[in-house]
C-alpha cells in the first residue's frame, strides 16, 4: 500500500451533554490511501458524523490524532471539502455563483494570477457541465430539485480541487432512482479527479456499491468494529448489485449492524401478542 | 359558453391559499364590515356622537384639520420622529444583533440585560428621559428608541442564529475566515429575516408615537390626539388614530415591496 493520505490514530471524542459524559468515539484507527473511496456505515449514533467532522476539522478531537500527508490537522482546510445532507447551499446565489463561491475568499484570491482566474472560470464551466447543471446555471437553489441541489453542493466542494472529499449522508434525502444516478456520478467524478472520498451513509447497499472499503462502526462507545474490502473491480455498474459477492457482503454487514445496534426484536413477545389479540 | 379549466381552489383547506382576487375581496369585506357597523351604530341615534362620532364627522374633522389646522405639519413632524427613533434603533441594533447572534461572549454580555430591559414599559421612562435628554425633539425620539431598540436587538440576534450551521461550516471547509463568514455567509443569509424584523419593529415605532408625544410636544399626530382628548373632540381622536394606522400600513407595504425587490430568489419557484 502506498503511504496513506489520511492517518487516524487512537482517535477519541467525548461530549459533555447535560452533565453526562458521552464517548462518541473510542480508539479509532484507520489509514486511507490516496484516491481511495471509503464508506462509513453503522447504527445511528455510533459516531460516523463525529469521525467525519473531526477529519474535516469542524470538531476538535479529545484524544489521538488525524494527519493528512503526515501533518496533524488543526481546523478546517481547503484540502478537505465537505458535502452535507442539506441546507448548505447559499440560496441568495445562483448555481454558478454557489459553485464559484470559494473564488471570493481571501485564501484563493491572494494567489490569483491572470491565468489562475482563467483556469478557475474554465473549471467552473467544466464542473457545471460535468454535473449536468448547464440548463440551470443561472437558477437559484430553491428552484431546483433535491438531487440537483446536491449536484451543486458537490460541484462547489470540488471547485477548489480538494484532495479529500468528506460526505455526510449526502444522498440521504433523495429518492432511490435519483440516488442511483448520483452514485454513478460521484464515482465517475472521484475517479476523474483522483479525489479521496470519505463517505458516511446508513444505506449498506450504497456503502458497498461506492467503496473500495466499507468501515463498519458500532455504538456505545462509538468505535470501528470491522473493515471490509469490497470484492468488485473499480469500474462499477448497477448489475454488480446482483452478484453473489455483493449480496454476501451486504448480508454480512447488515448482520454486523444488527448485532451492534442493540435494537433486538423480541420475537417471543410478538408471537404471544399474535396468539392473544388484545380484547 | 366558457368553461373554467382551472379547478377552483377549495376555500377551507387547512393552510390553504386563495386566488388573489378572492383574497382581496374578503379583505375588503372585513374592512367594509367594520365601517358599516361603525356607521350603523353611530347614526342610529342610540349612541351620543361624543362617544362615537359618525364617519362623515370624522372625515369632516380631518378636512378641517387639513385646512384650518396644520395636518401636514403634524404628519411631517410625526413621521420625522418615528423614522428618526427607528433609524437610531436600527443603526445600533443591527451590528450589535449580528454580534450577539454570532459570538457567545457578546450574547452573554447583552442578552440577559436586554431581556430584562425590554419588559420595562417605555411610558415609564418619560420622566427619566425628560430629566436626561430634556423636552425637545431628542426626548420624543428617545422614547421611540426605548420602545423599539431592545426588541429589535433580540429579534435580529435570533434571525442571525437561525442561519443554518451547514451554510457556515461549508464556508469554513472552503477556507473562509471569521470575517468572511460573517460578511459573506451570515449577513446575506440572515438579511431577509432581518428586513422582516425591521418591518415589524417599524410598526411598533408607530404605536409608540402617542406615548412619545406625551413629552411636552406641541405638534404631531399623537399630540393632536392627546389635545383632542382634552377637549373631548372624539371625531378628531378618530381621525388621528386612523391616520396613524394608515401611515403604519403604508410603511409596512413599503417594507414588503422592498423585501420582494431585494430578495428575488425567495419569490421564485
Ligand atoms: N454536539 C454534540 N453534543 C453532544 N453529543 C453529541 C454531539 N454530537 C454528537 N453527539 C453524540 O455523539 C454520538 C455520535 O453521534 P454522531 O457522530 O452524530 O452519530 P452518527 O452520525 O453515527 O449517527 C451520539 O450519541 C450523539 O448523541
Ligand atoms: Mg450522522
Amino acid at each position: 500500500m502506498t503511504s496513506p493520505i489520511i492517518q487516524i490514530r487512537q482517535l477519541q471524542k467525548r461530549f459533555a451533554a447535560n452533565g453526562a459524559d458521552i464517548v462518541a468515539l473510542q480508539d479509532a484507527d484507520l489509514d486511507i490511501a490516496p484516491g481511495e473511496f471509503v464508506t462509513l456505515v453503522g447504527a445511528s449514533g455510533c459516531g460516523k458524523s463525529t469521525l467525519l467532522r473531526i477529519v474535516g476539522g469542524l470538531e476538535p478531537a479529545s484524544g489521538g490524532s488525524v494527519s493528512v500527508d503526515g501533518v496533524p490537522i488543526a481546523g478546517p482546510g481547503i484540502d478537505r471539502a465537505m458535502v452535507f445532507q442539506h441546507y448548505s447551499l447559499y440560496p441568495w446565489l445562483t448555481v454558478t455563483e454557489n459553485i464559484t463561491f470559494c473564488r471570493q475568499l481571501k485564501v484563493h484570491r491572494d494567489v490569483s494570477t491572470l491565468s489562475d482566474v482563467e483556469s478557475a472560470e474554465g473549471r467552473a464551466d467544466a464542473l457545471v457541465r460535468l454535473m449536468g447543471l448547464s440548463h440551470v446555471a443561472d437558477a437559484y437553489p430553491n428552484q431546483l430539485s433535491g438531487g440537483m441541489q446536491q449536484r451543486v453542493a458537490i460541484a462547489r466542494a470540488l471547485m477548489a480541487r480538494p484532495r479529500i472529499l468528506l460526505m455526510d449522508e449526502p444522498f440521504g434525502a433523495l429518492d432511490a432512482q435519483t440516488r442511483e444516478v448520483m452514485h454513478d456520478l460521484i464515482l465517475h467524478v472521484s475517479i476523474l479527479e483522483k479525489t479521496t472520498v470519505l463517505f458516511v451513509t446508513h444505506d449498506v447497499e450504497e456503502a458497498i456499491y461506492l467503496a473500495h472499503r466499507v468501515v463498519l462502526m458500532a455504538p456505545r462507545p462509538g468505535h470501528i468494529a470491522a473493515v471490509h474490502t469490497v470484492p468488485l473491480q473499480d469500474h462499477r455498474d448497477q448489475d454488480m448489485k446482483q452478484t453473489p459477492g455483493f449480496i454476501a457482503l451486504k448480508k454480512q454487514i447488515l448482520a454486523g449492524i444488527r448485532e451492534t445496534s442493540g435494537m433486538q426484536t423480541n420475537y417471543e413477545l410478538l408471537e404471544r401478542l399474535g396468539q392473544n389479540p388484545a380484547p | 359558453m366558457t368553461v373554467n379549466l382551472i379547478p377552483r381552489r377549495p376555500l377551507w383547506a387547512i393552510r390553504g391559499s386563495l386566488d388573489r382576487r378572492i383574497h382581496w375581496l374578503i379583505a375588503c369585506c372585513g374592512l367594509l364590515l367594520v365601517l358599516l357597523a361603525w356607521w350603523l351604530a353611530s347614526t342610529g341615534g342610540a349612541v351620543d356622537p361624543v362617544f362615537l362620532p359618525t364617519p362623515p364627522l370624522v372625515l369632516n374633522s380631518a378636512w378641517e384639520w387639513l385646512h384650518d389646522g396644520d395636518l401636514l405639519g403634524d404628519i411631517a413632524i410625526s413621521v420625522y420622529r418615528v423614522v428618526a427613533g427607528f433609524l437610531l434603533s436600527a443603526v445600533l441594533a443591527l451590528p450589535l444583533g449580528v454580534l450577539v447572534g454570532t459570538y457567545a461572549p457578546v450574547k452573554a454580555l447583552f442578552e440577559p440585560l436586554t431581556d430584562f430591559i425590554r419588559y420595562m414599559p417605555a411610558a415609564a421612562f418619560i420622566p427619566l428621559v425628560m430629566l436626561w435628554v430634556g423636552i425637545d425633539e431628542g426626548a420624543k425620539i428617545a422614547i421611540i428608541f426605548i420602545g423599539t431598540f431592545f426588541q429589535m436587538l433580540l429579534m435580529i440576534a435570533e434571525d442571525v442564529r437561525r442561519v443554518p450551521m451547514e451554510q457556515i461550516e461549508a464556508a469554513q471547509t472552503m477556507g473562509a475566515d471569521r470575517d468572511e463568514i460573517v460578511m459573506r455567509v451570515i449577513m446575506p443569509s440572515a438579511k431577509p429575516a432581518i428586513l422582516d424584523t425591521l418591518r415589524v419593529t417599524m410598526g411598533w415605532a408607530w404605536t409608540y408615537l402617542v406615548v412619545a408625544e406625551l413629552v411636552a410636544a406641541n405638534s404631531g399626530l399623537g399630540f393632536a390626539v392627546l389635545k383632542a382628548q382634552r377637549f373631548l373632540q372624539t371625531d378628531k381622536i378618530f381621525a388621528g388614530i386612523i391616520l396613524i394606522g394608515l401611515f403604519g400600513l403604508a410603511t409596512d407595504q413599503c417594507f414588503r415591496w422592498a423585501h420582494r425587490r431585494s430578495f428575488p430568489w425567495l419569490y421564485r419557484r
